[in-house]
């Protein structure tokens, strides 16, 4: 735990992960607090005088059903980050257990799951949803949510994989289960602790890509379901007046950049903290 | 082979145990009457158990057969074929692209490290990566297609363009409908590229053979390009692997953006019609290109470092 404490402290002296850290942070609070200061994102105030440009008022215009652009992106915040965050939390966990089962185990055990995981690496993760998804004639937030965080284990749990496998090697693990250490009481106390590091840089940078794959399918139709506001689906609504209210899906796009690319500012500098060697 | 047919069962099982009635959309508007849903679930093979069902898939598979399409009503391997010579001209122009002016702009900054240069070809090309294409593409469209009214903003031909036009010109009017497709694609995918031979080549010139090769007074042009590149390639082979998936996935929003008539398109329309047989064959396709691009990339690495050998 501690390596990971510091890893999070080097990336904020480098100069790169702070300013994502910072733009993360202000995305965050934006998104928390955001919702009880402007106006109601579902609101049609005036349904026939909609795509006003941005102006007083509305600093990011409206769109064709005159909802005002703005509050539908802070909202859209929200949802970005809270299925971002579970999903990721959820592959973290997934791809945390495989892989020291993975792992520590060895033989047939890790043979099977590390096949597997080979398999499900072969099709692309926007694959895998849309075959499920689109099944689906309204799919509900949490289901949407499970999914993506169950689609994104698979690189986890090769990386987690390798770690513990390393680990296991090293003196004081080797030394714990002589001495006769449980198998828990390695995996848990030993094991766990020194893959946190590998495993935050991945969720960090896992972020990112749950936030663009989830606009994807919200674009496709198949994620966050309207009238709920969320940044693919709005640009998907911006199309048919591409030409008229442009704004109405610009922001939104620029939403996803500035917090995909403060994630990834973030992760990077994790990254180069945690292990500087890496790309 | 082993991680393909793994592949296979799990995109099978996946869909099958999706909740949900893969019928609901033909049925959409009335209601069926018992007989005539029976009639259909049989002749989509739904009634049986779903081992049985996944033995006939396989079945079918093996002698290429991926089943008929519930929204075109024409068998899903004719459509794929007719829909990958589009895809294959725009992934291949980007891979191009990103092979080119990739590589060379990794080179630069490399050789530029943490100066000016460097910082700010790493700042373009991490927002390239953050870009979400569709958002791209369309901003492109609206921009460059629409306002400025330089390129078309959509489609592989202009319907105005006679058959008797002649070939250049045929040409130039497919190239010119490639710009903007190719352009989104490339620009949120070459981050990776240059990342990966930025720190390859980053590598490679702290070796002290690039330090003698200085020393010999050769020009720097002649260190970086004929002695130290040379070796910094390498690594990036390994990144087309990684890169297919990244290419397809890109292309299912930039072929829907651009209505480019390619794979990416005919999946994104299946996701929308609900014509899981397409969106089933359009996967299985996908994830043999995947598989071979991996042992591609195995090989290639074998034939060019002699000191690989293949397992």
């Amino acid at each position: 735990m501690t390596s990971a404490l510091a890893s999070v402290k080097a990336a904020w002296r480098n100069p790169r992960g702070r300013i994502g850290a910072i733009l993360l942070l202000v995305v965050s609070v934006a998104a928390i607090v955001g919702p009880w200061m402007l106006p109601d994102p579902l609101a049609q105030p005036d349904i026939l005088g909609g795509s006003l440009p941005p102006g007083p008022g509305h600093p990011f215009g409206t769109d064709q059903l005159s909802r005002d652009v703005l509050s539908r992106v802070v909202s859209g915040a929200r949802i970005s980050l809270s299925v971002a965050l579970l999903a990721v939390g959820l592959s973290a966990t997934i791809g945390a257990a495989v892989g020291m089962v993975s792992g520590y185990w060895g033989g047939l055990v890790d043979a099977g799951l590390m096949r597997i995981v080979d398999g499900a690496l072969a099709i692309p993760r926007l694959f895998i949803l849309l075959l499920v998804l689109a099944v689906w004639e309204q799919v509900p937030l949490p289901a949407l949510i499970f999914l993506i965080g169950a689609t994104g284990w698979f690189a986890t749990s090769r990386l987690v994989r390798a770690e513990v496998l390393r680990l296991r090697e090293e003196g004081y693990v080797r030394a714990a289960e002589a001495m006769g250490a449980r198998r828990r009481h390695v995996l848990f106390r030993h094991l766990l602790p020194n893959t946190m590091g590998p495993l935050l840089v991945a969720a960090t940078l896992g972020v990112g890509d749950v936030i663009l794959l989830e606009a994807g399918l919200s674009f496709l139709g198949l994620g966050v379901q309207p009238p709920t506001p969320s940044w693919g689906s709005m640009v998907l609504d911006s199309r048919e007046v591409l030409v008229s209210a442009p704004w109405a899906g610009i922001f939104p796009g620029l939403a996803i950049v500035l917090t995909v690319l403060s994630a990834n500012l973030f992760g990077d500098a994790l990254r180069d903290a945690v292990d500087p060697r890496s790309i | 082979m082993v991680t393909f047919a793994i592949a296979i069962t799990i995109l099978f099982f996946l869909m099958r145990a999706a909740p949900g009635d893969p019928l609901a959309r033909v049925s959409e508007g009335r209601a069926l009457a018992p007989a005539e849903l029976a009639t259909l679930r049989a002749r989509y093979g739904l009634n049986q158990p779903v081992v049985a069902q996944f033995v006939s898939f396989v079945r079918g598979l093996t002698r290429g057969d991926l089943g008929v399409s519930i929204e075109y009503g024409r068998p899903v391997t004719a459509l794929l074929a007719e829909r990958l010579p589009a895809t294959i001209l725009l992934g291949g122009s980007v891979l191009v692209l990103n092979f080119t002016v990739g590589l060379w702009l990794g080179v630069r900054q490399a050789v530029h490290r943490g100066r000016r240069e460097d910082r700010w070809l790493t700042t373009v090309s991490l927002v390239g990566y953050a870009m979400p294409s569709f958002w791209l593409g369309l901003v492109l469209a609206w921009l460059v297609g629409i306002k400025l009214r330089l390129l078309p903003a959509a489609g592989m031909h202009d319907p105005l363009l006679g058959a008797d036009a002649g070939i250049a010109a045929h040409m130039v009017d497919v190239l010119r409908h490639l710009i903007l497709p190719v352009l989104t694609l490339s620009v949120v995918s070459i981050a990776a590229t240059m990342r990966y031979q930025r720190s390859a080549m980053l590598e490679v010139l702290s070796l002290p053979y690039v330090t003698t090769a200085r020393a010999k007074g050769l020009p720097e042009r002649e260190v970086t390009w004929r002695h130290a590149w040379r070796n910094a390639l390498f690594p990036v082979i390994t990144l087309f692997g990684l890169w297919l998936p990244i290419l397809v996935t890109g292309s299912v929003f930039v072929e829907a953006v651009f209505a480019w008539p390619g794979l990416g398109s005919l999946a994104a329309s299946a996701v929308w019609g609900r014509d899981y047989p397409v969106l089933m064959g359009a996967s299985l396709l996908v994830a043999a290109l995947v598989v071979a691009g991996g042992v591609l990339t195995d090989i290639a690495y074998a034939v060019l470092d002699p000191r690989v050998r293949l397992a």
